[in-house]
């Protein structure tokens, strides 16, 4: 099925007043936990995974993505009024957006942002949807030992490359990889890594570790270094854009969404890159007239174009999801295990055998986005309240659906002694700088890898070099491996140069 | 700070060390028959277990080295350890386990939260009381009856 007869199709599942109704609640539900400090995407769909148990795949995954993309939304308006980013893809919009902030501006800024973030949503969301196919086309031609060698390549990118430092984040996969071993093997029937108690067996919720290290983990954090401060909401003033900051904007805006949507793609996950990215060119391409105001009073183009870049980033990680099954952030791997429970096998036959459900899916992207600009702007309000609630109510509140999503799953005191157990160890993690993502990650394709791995070996009679000697293989595992030592070389050359 | 051991990075490095020879154990006591000949279920879990005694290795010899978070901005500028918050928080957690089974999530959480919001600096027990009650309450009746999660019962639970 081409790209124009999916999209057809998708709409005329997405336009029912059901699926409307499960975008919408969705994007209210994402953009409110976008603006809430300490409340992120995977960790509201982690929450919100029992929905699979009493509605339709469908109708849950535009319920998702619509909380995908709605934190998105919502993460800006946080990073411009408080100054306080929520995710790592919304530091570099804070930079601008709260001096712009500080200055009255704050309307233009959020303006500025919400419309970017359409543009952008909207040229990731075409690019889903073309690109897509294309991907799929060329994955029907890989067989499990190529899986293997790009599941490594997943692996080492969203570790080792991303992040501060190559170890700790190896440490977090690896803990996550781990995690996903516990319990029966699927293949011999084998218990593993169960320390004999029966809980185990049935391996370690997905759930119950993102909302320990994601709700827990933090909570505990923060009181540990507990200092009581008092965060300033800044006015929002007249939401309009003007002439001439609709002028500055546009090109931002574009730049941005094309910077970003190519990060997002690759498996290399993260939004700090481009948005980054996006920040240091709007710098160099700003019109002279306006250079002053970075860094000073606050440069709309500053705030446009990582905006922009961070949204189309976003989409573009739904492309290595829905084709290949390949999860590069926490909140795509979340998804995985929504399909998983729904017994849908994730990968390149997805857009075959659920033509249905992944085009109205992509088609539910574009309807959110219409949504979020639309319920953005004029509830600005509603959200600068919910900015308001006072950090201790906060925290108790995301503690309660902390005890209710994992209490829920089993009705067991032993998960929620896990659940808490996990939560210190994520205090620390946090404490020490080990990245928490990789560890959901590593934990949902995990076993995938290995499964991939196992048939790769079946196939070639337990013969290991079938890794290296399959010429795309070999070519994925050489990518991974130049990425896993590629920047330790070239730093080591920088530092024998220098000297 | 070069070349001086810094304790904390030490002792992060020496648990996930610890972890990976854990991992290693639980690996060697997996029982792998002769039948399923190419790959068994042992395989994976000793790789992981060996990679990840490695990496706490490697972490244990950067601590030695020096460390990594010594220099860290958030830990540089962080304020000294709020002892009475994480009593608190920890008060907090404690109570939900032992109440959960025994009251019931609404009020196991209930308590729970009132404890958190003191954790946090909060001084109107019975507004927090109020305002715990209405959001277990919510969550109950959304988790339950929206989504059809089974909670358990309890004594509000049974009214509700």
């Amino acid at each position: 099925m081409d790209s124009i007869d999916g999209l057809i199709l998708g709409f005329s599942h997405a336009l029912t007043l059901t699926n409307l109704g499960w975008a919408l609640l969705g994007c209210f539900l994402g953009t409110a936990i976008g603006v809430l400090p300490g409340l992120g995407p995977a960790l509201t769909i982690a929450l919100l995974l029992p929905i699979t148990f009493s509605v339709s795949a469908t109708g849950a995954f535009i319920l998702f993505c619509g909380v995908f993309y709605g934190a998105m939304y919502g993460g800006s308006t946080t990073s411009i009024l408080l100054n306080t980013p929520g995710e790592s893809g919304s530091i570099i919009t804070a930079l601008e957006g709260s001096k712009m902030a500080r200055n009255g501006r704050a309307g233009p800024a959020l303006a500025t942002a919400a419309i970017g973030s359409f543009v952008a949503g909207t040229v990731g969301t075409l690019g889903i949807a073309f690109l897509g196919p294309i991907v799929v086309e060329l994955a029907l031609k890989l067989g499990p030992a190529e899986y293997f060698s790009l599941m490594i390549l997943c692996f080492v990118t969203v570790s080792a490359v991303l992040g501060s430092s190559a170890l700790r984040g190896l440490a977090s996969l690896f803990l996550g990889l781990l995690l996903g071993l516990v319990g029966i093997d699927n293949q011999t029937g084998q218990a593993r890594l169960t320390f004999g108690i029966p809980e185990l067996l049935d391996g370690v919720n997905v759930v119950l570790v993102a909302v320990a290290l994601f709700a827990v983990g933090e909570t505990l954090y923060l009181a540990w270094r507990w200092a009581e401060t008092k965060a300033v909401v800044m006015p929002v003033g007249r939401l309009m854009l003007s002439k001439e900051d609709w002028k500055r904007s546009i090109g931002p805006w574009l730049r941005g969404a094309g910077l970003g949507f190519p990060f997002g793609v690759l498996p290399a996950g993260g939004t700090e890159m481009p948005t980054m990215l996006s920040y240091y060119a709007e710098r160099k391409l700003v019109d002279p007239k306006y250079a002053h105001e970075f860094g000073t009073t606050g440069a709309i183009e500053g705030v446009a174009g990582p905006e922009a870049a961070n949204n189309a980033a976003a989409a573009g990680v739904l492309v290595p999801m829905l084709t290949l099954g390949l999860p590069t952030s926490a909140t795509a791997a979340i998804m995985l295990s929504a399909f998983q429970s729904y017994g849908i096998q994730p990968g390149p036959l997805l857009f075959t055998t659920q033509a249905d459900l992944v085009w109205t899916l992509i088609a539910s992207l574009f309807i959110a986005n219409v949504m979020l600009v639309v319920l953005n702007l004029p509830l600005v309000g509603l959200w600068v309240r919910i900015l308001k609630i006072p950090t201790p109510q906060l925290y108790a509140g995301i503690l309660v659906f902390a005890t209710i999503g994992t209490y829920g799953i089993s009705n067991s005191v032993i998960d929620l002694v896990l659940l808490y157990i996990i939560g210190i160890v994520a205090m620390f993690m946090r404490r020490f700088d080990f990245p928490t993502a990789p560890v959901v990650i590593g934990m949902i394709l995990g076993p995938m890898a290995e499964q991939a791995m196992r048939q790769a070996l079946t196939i070639s009679q337990g013969d290991w070099s079938t890794f290296v000697t399959r010429p795309v293989s070999v070519s994925i595992l050489g990518l991974a491996a130049a990425a896993l030592i590629g920047p330790r070389l070239y730093e080591m050359l920088g530092r024998r140069a220098a000297r | 700070m070069r070349g001086r051991v810094y304790g904390p990075d030490l002792g992060a490095g020496l648990f996930v060390l610890l972890l990976g020879a854990l991992a290693l154990w639980q690996a060697a006591a997996i029982q792998s028959s002769p039948l399923y000949a190419q790959v068994g279920p042992r395989a994976v879990p000793y790789g992981v277990a060996a990679c990840l005694a490695l990496i706490g290795a490697g972490l244990v010899v950067v601590a030695l080295r020096g460390g990594w978070s010594s220099e860290m901005e958030e830990v540089v500028q962080a304020p000294p350890t709020a002892w009475r918050s994480l009593a608190y928080l920890a008060a907090g957690l404690i109570a939900n386990v032992a109440l959960i089974e025994w009251l019931g999530f609404v009020l196991a959480a209930t308590v729970q939260f009132v404890l958190v919001c003191a954790a946090f600096g909060s001084r109107a027990l019975l507004r927090d009381l109020g305002i715990g009650l209405a959001v277990t309450v919510s969550a109950y009746l959304f988790f339950a009856r929206v989504l059809g999660v089974s909670i358990g019962a309890g004594i509000l639970e049974g009214i509700l």
